[in-house]
Parts: C-alpha cells; structure tokens; sequence
C-alpha cells in the first residue's frame, strides 16, 4: 500500500518536475519577455511594455494570423473528410487485414516529418510527378504552378497531420458497439439516419480529438510553410521564427507565440467540455488520452 | 394454429462462409403467441431471430411476413422490433429520446410522439425517469426503457434476444412475470430466445427446441417436458433418467413388454415398436418412486438398488441412487409432514418403479 503510494508520489512527480522545468517555465519567460521592450543589441530591456500586443494588432501580423487560421481549418476539415472513412472501413475491416490498414497510417509516423515535406517536392513540384503524371495523360499543356503557393502549404499540412486524425477517430469507431446501428436500423432508421443520429454523435470524441492533434498543430507548424510556401505568404509559424531567429525581435516573438498558446488552451477547454458532456462524469479521461489510447 | 400465421419460415437454411448455422427450418409464428426458441449457444436460435428482424436472409428457402415473402427486405422496413441482449440503449439520448426514437424515424407528428412516448413508459413504469440517460438506470429500468423503445412502434412482432442475461435471479423472476403480463396485455406476437428452460417454460405458448442448425420439437411447455420426441430434448429440458431397454414382446393398443437394465416391464408407447427393437425408456425424476426395500410395499416388477446419497432442496428431497446392476438414477420426492419414509440413509437397500405410462419410450438413436 505505502509502496504503491510511493511509486505513484515519485511517477508523477517526475513527469510534473519534466513539465515544469521544460514546459510551464519556458511559456512563463515568453509571456514575460512579451511585456518586455527590445533592445538593439540584447534580445530585451527589462523595460514594461504593451507596444508587442499592440503591434500584432497591426495588419500585418491580422493577415498572418487570418491566413494560418484559415489554412489550418482548411487541412483540419479535408483530413476529416479524407480520415474518417479510412478510420470507419479500417475499424470495420476484418481483424486479419486491420493490422496492415493501420500500419499505413503508422508507417509516417516513423518517418521523419521533415524528409517527408521534402519527398512531397518530388511529387508536387514543377517536374514533379503530378506534372509530369497530369501532363503525359495529355490533361495539360505546362506544368501546374503549385510550389511555393498557399495550396502546397495546404497540401503539405493535410499529408503530413492526416495520421493524427486517422487514429483518434479509428478508436472511437471501433469501440462504437455495432448492436446500436442495428438497434437504429430495428427502430427504422435508414443506414445514413443511423449513421447521422447515432455513429456520428457517439464518435464525436473522437472527431473533435482528431480536430484538435490536427489543428493545433497546423497552426503553429513552420517546416511545412518554410519549405513548401512562398516567402509572400508567411503563416504564424514561420513569423514567430523570424522574430525570434531573424529579426532579433524576442518580445515581439514572445507576444505572438503567447496569444497563439492562448488560442490552443482555448481550444483545449472546448474539447475537455464536449467531451465532458457526452461521456458524462464518469469518464474523467485526461485531455487526448480518451481518444488516442486505442490508436497507438 | 388456429390464427392466422404472422410469420412463416419454409426450408430455410443459412450458411456463414462454409458453417451452416441452420438446416432447412421450417416453422409457422401464429399471430399473438408467445414463441421460445430454446437451445443451446449455436444452436442457430439468434440466427432466426436475425433473420426475422432482416438483419439476415436465408441462403436458402424464404421467409414470409404476414403472406409476403420478406427474404430481401432489411429490417428498417420491418414492422418487427427487437429487444436486444445487454439493450444496445443509445448511452447518447435520454430516456424519453431513446423511446422517442422509432416513432421520429417515422416522421410522426410531434404531438403523437409525445403522446405515445408518455402512454408507453406509464405502461412500463418509467414515468419520472424520462430524462435521466442510460447510465443512470439500474439494468431492470434499462430493460424496461429497452421494451418500451420497441413496443412504442406497436410492431406486429416483437423479438426478444435473452433480455435477461444480465439480471440477477430476483429480477429476472420478476421481469419474466411483467413481460408476460405485458404480452397479454397487448397481444402481440412475441418470439423470445433463450438457453433457459425453466425462462422458457413460464413464460411461452409454444417452445421450440433447436440444436445444431435444427428444429428438435416443436410444443407446448408441458408436451416438450412429459412428451419429448428424442433424446437431445429430453436431455436438455431438466433432469432425466435415461435407463436402456429391448422389447421383448409387442401387443396391440401401444403396449409391449420390454427387458430394461435386467428387469422386465410392462410399458405403454404412442410409437411403433418390434419385438427385439432397443429402445431408451425415459423417465423424471419426479416420476420414480422409491420405497425402503424391507417395506416391501412395491408390486413386482421394481429395481432393486442402494441410495448414494440425498441432496435436501427445500421443497423436495434429490435422490441419488445405484441399482444392482451398477446404473446410476435420479429421484426427487416432494416432502410430506407425515411421512417420514423419505429420509433414506447412504447404503439403504431399496425398490424402484414407476406408475405406468408414464414412461417415455423412444428408439435408440445412439446405436
């Protein structure tokens, strides 16, 4: 009993100190140096200021911040509609071949993010296989001009966070018990009214955990848009870099970064309240957890 | 079957790849009956239910609903609801939408939903829980809303797959009192499926016994308990002594005389018999009568054997019992104040026999 006690004091002290130091410590120096003035040779002068938040009210960085949101709805939605399929035939699929389904998905997975931006280079770009594909078929003329554009950013976020929607919503479809659909079917509900009225609210969990692993991360990602955009279209993401790496502008960078935090606790409370509300109290699951476990 | 058939299965058979999960069934549901298909686990009674709610076809054979061949229509188009085991209540609605649910499908205007949706949890007694949600129920309350949810549709059937699994033995009783009580009161056909004799017995019309695919018998709860047609059924509706025989002599008007583990008897039969032909002759323990071998109150012909033991049940006395030729046998007397004769001691020398005529006498399948 005492043991169990100290096993469980030290595990999760250990990941609450991890935290601490290399998480919450980090996000309490940005959200200081953001009230903070820069400085021509230091990063900042410890001097208060609002001048960054009232920078980012500035177009500039509105037209930053509007592109990146769209962007990542946009990604977010097209990997629903492109995973929850996948998820609904691979949790649907026979228990032989399910493994070989969810490896595709897992393969990505272990495959550097990065060198895979790059390999969608070799099949996006100007001669790239779609082009050359496209153009051998005799559907067009000239290459199509994807590169370096908002739609190779686009394309770039959707390939690469589609996993983390797949295995969310395949764990909440495959607990799904079948006997509801057919007690839907039994009571006269047609397939897509059974579908509507009790597969798609009983996997929201699921849906929404999908959204969140890949929106939020969308919005904040800067190695898709660094290699895949243009330097025209820059996205929140790469601005924050540049503040920090380029423009020598910390506090700046800082404010930005934590108005982009903020947005995803946000974010976060909205998934901890719609999942609350569906499973009830007596799932206390912890923020993703709920809708990854069965994934993994 | 004097009604009107609701539903009618000829020759239909049904096979999952290779396995054949039922054999050429035939079988007619009267309107207003309460059916049981009993069996053990695979023995393809779920497989029927499947097939009557349209979750299923046949491979072979049709099925018809009210005179029409319903092999091909899925079960959203049915007028058939099912209660299914462990309820697959949706955990998202409440109470009141769960029930609300079959009637909003078919698009009813919502004051005759609402109407309906209160009529029918008062007749199940769930009136103040409409707006609690599944979880919140105790399972005798999740089968009642599971009930409700079906009969709320007015179906012409209604199908019920073991409902009662997951009760304990107090409520499950007392469920099997309410549904019955249920079915009388609004004379819909119900098929109900169950592994349960004695479920099956309190509560149905007519019992069929199924096993490997195939219906066994077809009766009333006391024709399939006092008349079983073979062995499968006589084994597997309660206890049976199933002691072995050769007829030694046949005479007209269903008598014969039979030799029977060494003694020879005087038996009745409804079926055919000739002399030499094995025979099983099956009996109850409630049937077998067991007397102290010095009272000598037995008329020849009787077993003569020894008690193993006694197993007190409250409301009767089990006996188990060797006869001289090694034959082990099952005897149950119910208690009597005055007689204390049936407090046998192990190793009592005892007689046993029966009234005859109560003896069912069957061919020897096992040969």
């Amino acid at each position: 009993m005492r043991q169990g006690q100290l096993f469980r004091v030290t595990s999760i002290g250990v990941t609450w100190f991890w935290l601490g130091v290399f998480a919450l410590l980090p996000n309490i120096a940005l959200l200081l140096v953001a009230f903070l003035d820069k400085g021509e040779t230091d990063f900042f002068i410890p001097v208060f200021t609002l001048n960054n938040f009232e920078e980012l009210f500035s177009p500039i960085f509105l037209t930053v911040l509007w592109d990146t949101v769209r962007l990542a709805v946009a990604s977010t939605l097209v990997c629903l509609a492109a995973g929850y399929p996948f998820a609904y035939a691979v949790a649907k699929a026979s228990p032989r071949r399910r493994p070989w389904l969810l490896l595709l998905v897992i393969i990505p997975f272990w495959t550097n993010s990065l060198i895979r931006t790059y390999a969608l280079i070799l099949i996006i770009g100007a001669q790239g296989m779609m082009n050359k594909a496209l153009m051998a078929l005799g559907l067009i003329a000239s290459p199509i001009e994807v590169m370096y554009t908002d739609l190779a950013v686009f394309i770039g976020l959707t390939y690469t966070f589609l996993p983390f929607m797949v295995l969310p919503l395949y764990a909440s479809i495959e607990k799904l018990d079948p006997r509801l659909v057919d007690a839907a079917k039994d009571l006269g509900a047609s397939s897509l009214r059974a579908f509507w009225h009790v597969t798609l609210p009983l996997t929201l969990p699921g849906i929404v955990a999908g959204c969140m692993l890949v929106f939020l991360p969308a919005l904040g990602c800067f190695y898709v848009p660094e290699v895949l955009g243009g330097a025209t279209n820059m996205l929140l993401g790469t601005f924050i870099k540049n503040q920090f790496l380029v423009a020598n502008n910390w506090p700046l960078g800082a404010a930005a970064s934590s108005v982009m935090t903020l947005l995803l606790i946000a974010l976060a409370l909205v998934y901890r309240t719609v999942n609350r509300r569906i499973s009830g109290r007596e799932r206390r699951g912890d923020m993703f957890v709920s809708g990854v476990e069965g994934g993994a | 079957m004097e009604q009107a058939p609701v539903f009618e299965l000829r020759g239909v058979t049904k096979y999952f790849g290779t396995t054949c999960a039922l054999h050429s069934v035939n079988l007619v549901i009267g309107n207003g009956e309460f059916l049981t298909l009993l069996g053990p686990s695979g023995c393809g009674k779920t497989t029927i239910l499947r097939m009557l709610s349209g979750f299923e076809s046949p491979t072979k054979g049709e099925i018809f609903l009210q005179g029409e061949c319903v092999n091909e229509l899925p079960p959203e188009q049915r007028q058939v609801n099912t209660v299914f085991q462990n309820y697959a209540l949706f955990p998202h609605m409440s109470v009141w939408d769960n029930v609300a649910f079959g009637l909003r499908m078919q698009r009813l205007p919502k004051n005759e939903v609402n109407q309906r949706v209160a009529e029918v949890l008062r007749r199940v007694h769930l009136e103040g829980m409409a707006d609690r949600m599944p979880r919140q129920l105790s399972g005798g309350q999740q089968q009642r809303v599971a009930i409700a949810r079906a009969i709320v549709n007015n179906p012409l059937v209604l199908l019920l797959d073991e409902p009662f699994s997951a009760l304990d033995f107090k409520l499950r009783k007392q469920m099997q009192f309410e549904i019955k009580h249920l079915q009388r009161q609004l004379g819909i056909t119900f098929v109900f499926v169950t592994h349960d004799q004695e479920e099956a017995f309190a509560m149905s019309d007519r019992v069929v016994v199924m096993n490997e695919g195939s219906i066994k018998q077809i009766g009333s709860p006391q024709e399939i308990y006092e008349e079983p047609e073979n062995l499968f059924v006589a084994r597997f509706v309660g206890d049976i002594n199933v002691l072995e025989g050769q007829v030694t002599e046949v005479r007209d008007g269903g008598s014969l005389t039979a030799d029977i583990e060494g003694v020879s008897f005087s038996l009745r039969t409804r079926r055919e018999f000739s002399e030499g032909d094995k025979v099983k002759v099956l009996l109850r323990p409630e049937d077998l009568k067991v007397h102290l071998e010095h009272e000598q109150a037995l008329e020849p012909p009787f077993f003569t054997g020894h008690i193993d033991e006694t197993v007190y049940k409250g409301a009767t006395v089990d006996i188990i019992l060797t006869l001289d030729n090694g034959k082990t046998l099952q005897a149950a007397e119910f208690f009597n104040e005055d007689d204390e004769d049936i407090n046998y001691r192990p190793g009592e020398k005892v007689t046993v026999s029966w009234v005859e005529g109560w003896e069912v006498v069957l061919e020897d399948e096992e040969e």
